[in-house]
């Protein structure tokens, strides 16, 4: 049973690989440099005894010609014979893993879990990555009729620019904000500022979206160590709590859903989310949200209800969701400028929020920062999933 | 299904949609029991769950609802950029996505009158469907 507010699951430690275009390194190798990663943010874990599961995203077996995930990166993690299953939702299949890893630990079943995600996609030319991220769209009616993801998101952006007079300049500005904050992410993929003129400058992609509209082609992995809430102290003295989990589903085909300016299956998770953490939009103190594109994340702000509909491209112009504004909005740089190895981008979001609720972001860190939000769309929205951290 | 079984109705299938296709025709689906209407078809209604479906040809004049200008496309239709893409709304509501020819980019517009036209030929690639457009209206 569960009661509103309480913990879902704790997360004892978190772990990310570097991001970016990892050149000599295949998936494997950095899904292990994030379990790394976790262990020495958690010394007094012994990832062999301890870790009865594991739950891991990635997209596409097309990248590096490699299915059967699961076990390889169970092993590679010294974590054999523990039981390992892959999550597939797009990109936001690590997410998935999590909200699996998060019900396995709720079903009594196991009382600590690894989860994470990677996606290992730089070794392919950007037309090779573009067609198998492309197989996220429905086939028959996008990716044969000739709609690319970047072109699903145009769609969007045009119908929103049409319905609420949203500006390019408008979205623009959410670029400009993530490469602020990824500039102060050492693991981001481009640690570099961009000025709005550049990224309107920037070439077309998919009109109205430009290259600096749409996030990047990376490497990286990603994961966080699930358990019991009331055993998180024989592990840290820091511990994070899942207190919301929401997920919610739509037409795989855009052009089949009611309303093209908004996410049915984002608001839905977001007000399980919500209820489940009995909390309000008003009481997230941060947030990463999915900028796939710049237009995405105005959608976001709308979804989450941070911002009335239709409002979004005023909610940055506003200034609210800058580090150093009221509700401060991937201050990991976002997909935009971390990066966006898709299979890892769920649980990098975890990631993020853990690092900001104890404390450890370093020179993007929020103070004072109680209660962070998570929100992953697989595809062009037929998955979202939406989650809630306290600190403890 | 052995080939000597011979169907009353064409089954309401993909598959089906593109053979109709092939003969200049948009054909959707309809449950004869909700009324509920599915383009593409479907075999069993998402609704109420029959099967007593019927086909409905569609007229083929639509209102675009929004569009974008592709730059960068997969490699099977690279040669083609930039081209237009929309979504198109025929009527009752159904909704269908597909390349806009025959018109400048520039004078695109959310709300205009698009009709879908048919290229009879079916392509070489996989999966063999032909594939269709938008353009304005003759």
């Amino acid at each position: 049973m569960l009661v509103k507010g309480k913990p879902l699951v704790a997360v004892v430690s978190a772990g990310l690989s570097k991001f970016g275009k990892m050149e000599g390194f295949t998936g494997r190798e950095l899904f292990i440099e994030a379990v790394g990663d976790a262990l020495q943010r958690c010394p007094d874990i012994n990832l062999r005894k301890d870790v009865k599961a594991v739950f891991v995203g990635m997209m596409s077996e097309s990248f590096e010609h490699q299915g059967h995930i699961a076990p390889m990166l169970a092993d590679w993690a010294g974590l054999l014979p523990a039981p390992a299953i892959r999550t597939e939702v797009a990109c936001a299949s690590s997410a998935a893993a999590l909200r699996m890893g998060i019900f396995s630990i709720l079903s009594g079943l196991y009382d600590v879990v690894l989860v994470g995600g990677l996606e290992k996609m730089t070794k392919r030319s950007t037309l090779e990555a573009t067609e198998f991220l492309g197989m996220a769209a429905d086939f028959p009616f996008e990716q044969w009729t000739g709609v690319t993801f970047p072109g699903l998101y145009a769609l969007m952006a045009t119908a929103h620019m049409h319905r609420y007079g949203t500006t390019e300049e408008q979205m623009g500005l959410v670029a400009v904000k993530n490469h602020h904050n990824g500039a102060l992410n050492p693991k981001a993929h481009l640690q570099r500022e961009v000025t709005l003129d550049k990224v309107l400058n920037s070439r077309m992609i998919a009109y109205p979206l430009k290259l600096y509209d749409c996030s990047l082609i990376s490497d990286g992995a990603s994961c966080a160590i699930l358990t019991r809430p009331d055993i998180a102290g024989k592990y840290t003295d820091k511990p994070v709590y899942i207190i919301g989990s929401g997920q919610g589903s739509d037409s795989l085909a855009l052009s089949q859903r009611d309303d093209l300016t908004s996410l049915r299956a984002a608001r839905y998770a977001a007000r399980e989310a919500y209820e489940m953490a009995g909390i309000k939009p008003r009481d997230i103190d941060v947030a990463e949200v999915h900028d796939c594109f710049t237009i995405a994340e105005i959608i976001a702000y709308e979804d989450l209800g941070f911002c009335k509909r239709g409002e979004g491209g005023r909610f940055i112009e506003d200034g609210t969701p800058m580090l150093d504004g009221e509700l401060p909005i991937n201050t990991s740089g976002g997909l935009k400028s971390k990066g966006h190895p898709v299979g890892a981008t769920g649980v990098a979001q975890i990631y993020e929020v853990f690092l900001q609720l104890t404390g450890q972001a370093g020179k993007r860190q929020v103070e004072g920062c109680d209660i962070g939000l998570t929100h992953n769309v697989g595809g062009s929205g037929a998955t979202c999933f939406v989650h809630i951290l306290k600190g403890g | 299904m052995g080939k000597e079984d011979e169907c009353e109705a064409p089954q309401f299938t993909i598959e089906q949609f593109y053979r109709f296709l092939s003969e200049k025709k948009l054909m959707a689906a309809r449950c004869i029991k909700c009324g509920t209407k599915y383009l593409p078809p479907r075999p069993i209604c998402s609704n109420c769950y029959s099967r007593s479906l019927d086909w409905i040809q569609l007229e083929t004049r639509g209102k675009l609802i929004t569009y974008t200008i592709i730059h960068v496309a997969p490699p099977r239709l690279q040669s083609l950029v930039p081209y237009a893409y929309g979504i198109l709304e025929l009527e009752d509501g159904l909704r269908l996505p597909g390349m806009i020819r025959g018109i400048p980019d520039n004078e695109i517009r959310i709300g205009m009158e698009l009709e879908v036209t048919f290229e009879s030929a079916a392509s070489e690639d996989w999966p063999k469907w032909p594939m269709y457009y938008f353009k304005p209206p003759r």
